[in-house]
């Protein structure tokens, strides 16, 4: 079980991306952008960062990449994506995921330990989980507000495509409180906070990431 | 303009040159005439002055800090000492760790947000350019009174500009202070400290040897930030009036930086370096010469080659230019095709600039011409000396004979919950959110103990659990009263806030931050703070690896207050056995360790009824170390644990509260306000299973440290009984509101 | 700024937020202004992007087509973002 995980100029959390895989049970891969090849991984994991620094819009320069390509086609045909934070960014520019990320309504960075509702158990990063079990998990980042039109919306609210929810109150004004979202097959979930840093009771404030990682390696087993 | 070559200098020996604007002394510019033989090129001139201030050369403060050499403890674990970018210190299992603190505090009053990002981005390149990766920040902070209007105008930017350079190159920032004071408003202090770790082996020295060794500039191109920033920002104080010297503040680009350290690690890995520097403060003037110095001293650099952003720039302007996210390093023609491949696999420009010579002289060349040629370590590190005069100030005695006996005392358990209160809610000790929110502390997944906790530790080895912890301290207040004092009570807080969270205290590093050199009461203030420094150092057994000289930090003729920050760097062997601050459940036992003085000169409580006389507690280091042992020995027992300082015990148990979100019943011994509020040091308040107490008391009677047993954990309340009592909730609103409150 | 020669030809593409998408920035600009003294009161105040693409010849209809591409896919964001172009000679 090998999941890629792709590092561009400026990401920031691979390596913690590879440490969660490999805590869940499975071999990570490292992907460079540049390089169009998959090394035939099973699944692919779009880091946190600060992929181009940023610049222009997050992850507007990132979705160019070569590897990206692969990863597009690869999505059609049903290979499991996970965007985090800057991941869900790029997911969203290149029209993997519908909507948009953007600034925090409060207009500051903010890392906090955010308490989660999931909702969807049916994707392939989430089946691990039980419908409306809460999670804490870090979220950190300063262009986190989920927007998108009311068409979208309604369809992600109707198909039940909304896999997580911030509870209590919306830290950075995302439309209806929207945390992660998945595509219609459910091979391509994004998600804000970030579960790999929720691995380990020693350095973040539950395990309650693991899940993400050992329900795509639950998936490809039993696949 | 023609090109002022070292030829037409010679032939031109009565030119004026505009060495007073460039901050030179009139000696000082003879000296340079002296040492060349002939007036100095203006390139030579730019070079020499920006080097020759008193932020690069150090001039006022080198005859003071040669103590931390004069007095080092004999230790084994120093790996690299001062001199260097930074000090490395072994701890264990085959990792070495460097870590420096650096001030970054007149650019950050200029422009909020760029000065303290430069500032992170400076202090990470030093300890990159060691050969380690940046694994940690930390960032000490003051400001003027939290409601003043220019509070407002620079603790935003300064925050934001930390947070924003910080996470984005993905180093975790997880600790620091936060002290609000009249004494730095127009005067902001913003210092750095940024940790990183490497094998033993990877270490990496910036030194510049063998003959035909390629020198390389790489990161970002070179554009006009920061020109003479050096010589003109640091050096010279503020009028009263706004500072108008805007366009010499550099601007930082935290996405180059990302990639530069991720380049330059690569580049490690594959041992492709023989020497390295970083440019920060006096650029190319800097890493050239010192490259230079530190080899045979002969090297040939042709300044046309260095990329540009503005091709309009002269090569004054050049070598004067303090661009960020550059660094400068010597590799050999071997090895120089796969140091490029790599730059280029990164997207860092790089370009071969010059070489290493079997001469003695750097000389740099503008299209062929000869523009600077000087013997390197004249530059770099044969700079003025300066004895500066010292003299007491007058007016020390009748500060220190204005005690806090002068205050009145309060004596009802209503009066205690009042002040109590106060504290808590006041800038220094309310809760730091609002701040400490804006920065990640996550990435890279290894931070152990973040804001707020004694002592911020991060994990090494995800295998043997090894670890170090970091805490800075300083108290102006304590300083102001009695320097020697005040700088040992704060290594003695540093030390034990390291001891507390379980680690094994092992290396100092330190930021000093004062006024003019030029002012004599100051200079008195600078040489018994470094002399203590330096005998506490030996005193303890540690290491002072290197550090940070701020002076002329003052508004007209009116200086801060003498702000020395003390950091220490500690190891834990296992992570996972470190002492937190939160106690987690209830039914636990306080205990009180160390004896309670009548301290209260320079605190927090004389603070609040804005008096500032008498003299700081007695300072006893000894009596630190043998609390860092109990600390250790019995660390296994100790559920959590928090030192005692601003506000005293009732501070410290009501933030042990807080952060366990579970009250407790405390007894608190006669005289009541003494043992609320006084700020004797060398105190740790624990938490402790009650089946453990009676053995640990006995180790504690072995390290001769006296306990007080002083209560229980548990409830909603935090009740000092019969005097007075306090919800979780109320306390928790009142800490909360202030920063938000006025910060928005 | 560079010097410009009289065939330059400025391609400004401006990038706002879409109506319906809320700007904290705007927000907090709108919010300053007042506080700064100013007496004019604005019923909407939003920030954006201004692009500039600088030719020394008058940009042909291929290129004009290619920008307009590339302001869709790479400078703006059309899930929230609409923009304009316009040239200045």
């Amino acid at each position: 079980m090998r999941v890629g995980v792709v590092t561009f100029p400026g990401t920031l959390d691979d390596f913690d991306a590879a440490r969660a895989v490999r805590f869940a049970g499975g071999e990570s891969v490292s992907l460079w952008h540049g390089d169009e090849d998959l090394a035939k991984v099973d699944a692919v994991i779009l880091p946190g960062g600060f992929s181009y620094g940023d610049y222009l819009r997050c992850g507007a320069i990132a979705r160019f990449a070569p590897v990206m390509s692969s990863i597009i086609e690869g999505a059609k045909n049903g290979l499991p994506v996970l965007g985090i934070c800057n991941g869900f960014q790029i997911l969203c520019e290149s029209h993997l995921l519908p909507g948009a990320l953007t600034r925090n309504k409060g207009l500051h960075f903010y890392c906090k330990d955010q308490e989660l509702e999931i909702l969807n158990n049916t994707t392939l990063w989430t089946n691990n989980f039980k419908v409306g079990e809460k999670i804490v998990i870090p979220l950190k980042n300063g262009e986190g507000s989920f927007q998108c039109d009311d068409k979208t919306l309604a369809e992600l609210e109707g198909e039940g495509r909304i896999i997580a929810k911030y509870m209590g109150e919306n830290p950075n004004g995302s439309r209806n409180a929207i945390a992660g979202i998945a595509n219609a097959a459910g091979n391509v979930v994004g998600i804000m906070p970030h579960p790999e840093h929720a691995i380990d009771s020693l350095t973040g404030p539950s395990t309650d990431g693991l899940a993400f990682f050992t329900s795509v390696l639950k998936k490809m087993v039993n696949a | 303009m023609s090109l002022d070559t070292v030829g037409v200098a010679a032939k031109s020996p009565a030119q004026t040159q505009p060495w007073r604007e460039l901050g030179l002394k009139e000696d000082e510019y003879q000296r340079i005439r002296e040492i060349l033989g002939r007036r100095p090129s203006s390139s030579e001139l730019a070079m020499y002055s920006v080097m020759w201030s008193e932020h690069c050369s150090y001039k006022s403060s080198k005859v003071h800090l040669r103590q931390f050499g004069e007095k080092a403890p004999a230790t084994d674990v120093l790996l690299v000492g001062i001199g260097e970018n930074a000090g490395v210190v072994d701890v264990g299992q085959g990792y070495a760790v460097t870590f420096k603190v650096e001030s970054h505090n007149h650019p950050s009053f200029i422009e909020p947000y760029q000065g303290a990002a430069t500032g992170v981005g400076g202090i990470v390149r030093d300890i990159l350019t060691m050969g380690a990766r940046p694994i940690a920040i930390l960032d000490p902070l003051r400001f003027g009174p939290a409601d003043a209007p220019d509070t407002k105008r620079v603790l935003p930017g300064i925050v934001a500009g930390i947070g924003g350079y910080g996470n984005c190159i993905g180093v975790p920032t997880i600790g620091g202070e936060v002290v609000f004071d009249e004494t730095y408003a127009g005067n902001p202090l913003v210092n750095a400290l940024c940790i990183g770790v490497m094998r033993h082996n990877q270490i990496k020295l910036a030194k510049a040897s063998g003959t035909g060794n390629l020198v390389v500039l790489f990161g970002a191109k070179t554009g006009g930030d920061g020109i003479g920033g050096v010589s003109v920002l640091a050096s010279e104080t503020f009028g009263s009036s706004k500072p108008a010297k805007r366009p010499a503040v550099q601007v930082g680009d935290p996405f180059t930086e990302k990639v530069l350290i991720e380049c330059c690690l690569e580049i490690f890995a594959e041992d492709l370096v023989i020497g390295i520097q970083d440019l920060g403060g006096a650029g190319l003037s800097c890493a050239t010469s010192e490259l230079a110095s530190a080899g045979a001293g002969g090297m040939l650099i042709q300044l046309d080659k260095v990329p540009l952003r503005d091709a309009n720039l002269s090569p004054e302007e050049i070598l004067m230019s303090e661009s960020q996210e550059r660094m400068c390093a010597v590799v050999s023609p071997e090895k120089i095709s796969r140091f490029l491949e790599i730059c280029k696999k990164w997207e860092v420009v790089s370009t071969v600039i010059g070489e290493v010579t079997d001469g003695k002289h750097l000389v740099i060349t503008w299209n062929g011409e000869i523009i600077v040629d000087v013997p390197p370590r004249t530059v770099a590190h044969d700079g003025p000396v300066y004895n500066r005069p010292i003299k007491r100030p007058a007016e020390q005695d009748a500060l220190i004979s204005n005690t806090t006996k002068s205050l009145a005392v309060p004596k009802s358990g209503s009066e205690f919950r009042q002040i109590l209160l106060d504290l808590m809610a006041s800038p220094n000790l309310a809760d730091k959110s609002w701040i400490t929110s804006q920065y990640d502390r996550y990435v890279q997944g290894n931070t152990i103990s973040a804001s707020p906790s004694d002592a911020s530790i991060v994990r090494l080895d995800e295998e043997t659990f090894l670890g170090v912890a970091v805490s800075t301290d300083a108290n102006g207040r304590w300083c102001r009263l009695d320097p020697y004092t005040g700088t040992q009570l704060a290594l003695a807080e540093a030390f034990r806030n390291v001891a507390a969270s379980g680690a094994k205290p092992l290396a100092i590093t330190n930021c000093l931050n004062f006024g003019s050199p030029e002012d004599p009461g100051v200079m008195w203030q600078f040489s018994e703070s470094v002399r203590a420094l330096a005998d506490g150092a030996l005193e303890m057994g540690l290491p002072v690896t290197g550090g940070n000289v701020s002076f002329y930090n003052q508004t007209g003729s009116v200086a801060i207050l003498p702000t020395p920050v003390i950091g220490v760097l500690g190891v834990i062997d296992d992570v996972r056995h470190a002492i937190p601050l939160a106690y987690k459940k209830a039914g636990l036992e306080l205990i009180l360790l160390g004896e309670t003085w009548e301290d209260f000169d320079g605190g927090e409580w004389a603070h609040l009824q804005k008096h500032l006389g008498g003299l700081p507690p007695q300072v006893n280091l000894k009596h630190e170390m043998r609390l860092g042992k109990l600390m250790s020995d019995a660390r296994d027992q100790i559920v959590a644990a928090h030192d005692l300082s601003d506000g005293g015990l009732a501070v410290s148990i009501t933030e042990m509260a807080l952060a366990s979100k579970i009250g407790a019943k405390v007894n608190i011994p006669e005289n009541h306000f003494v043992h609320l509020f006084s700020e004797t040091p060398g105190r740790i308040l624990i938490a402790i299973e009650s089946d453990q107490v009676d053995n640990f008391v006995g180790r504690a009677i072995d390290c001769e440290i006296t306990t007080t047993k002083l209560g229980k954990t548990g409830g909603d309340e935090i009740n000092f009984e019969n005097l007075f009592s306090i919800s979780i909730a109320e306390m928790r609103e009142i800490n909360s509101a202030t920063l938000p409150r006025l910060f928005g | 700024m560079t010097a410009e020669s009289a065939s330059t030809v400025k391609v400004i593409i401006d990038v706002m937020l879409k109506a319906e998408i809320l700007d904290p920035q705007g927000q907090a600009i709108a919010n300053a202004l007042p506080r700064m003294g100013f007496s004019f009161s604005p019923v909407s105040t939003r920030q954006g992007k201004r692009f500039e693409l600088t030719f020394e010849h008058e940009p042909t209809d291929k290129e004009i087509a290619e920008i307009k591409k590339a302001a869709e896919t790479l400078l703006a964001n059309p899930v929230i973002e609409i923009f304009e172009i316009r040239m200045e000679r």
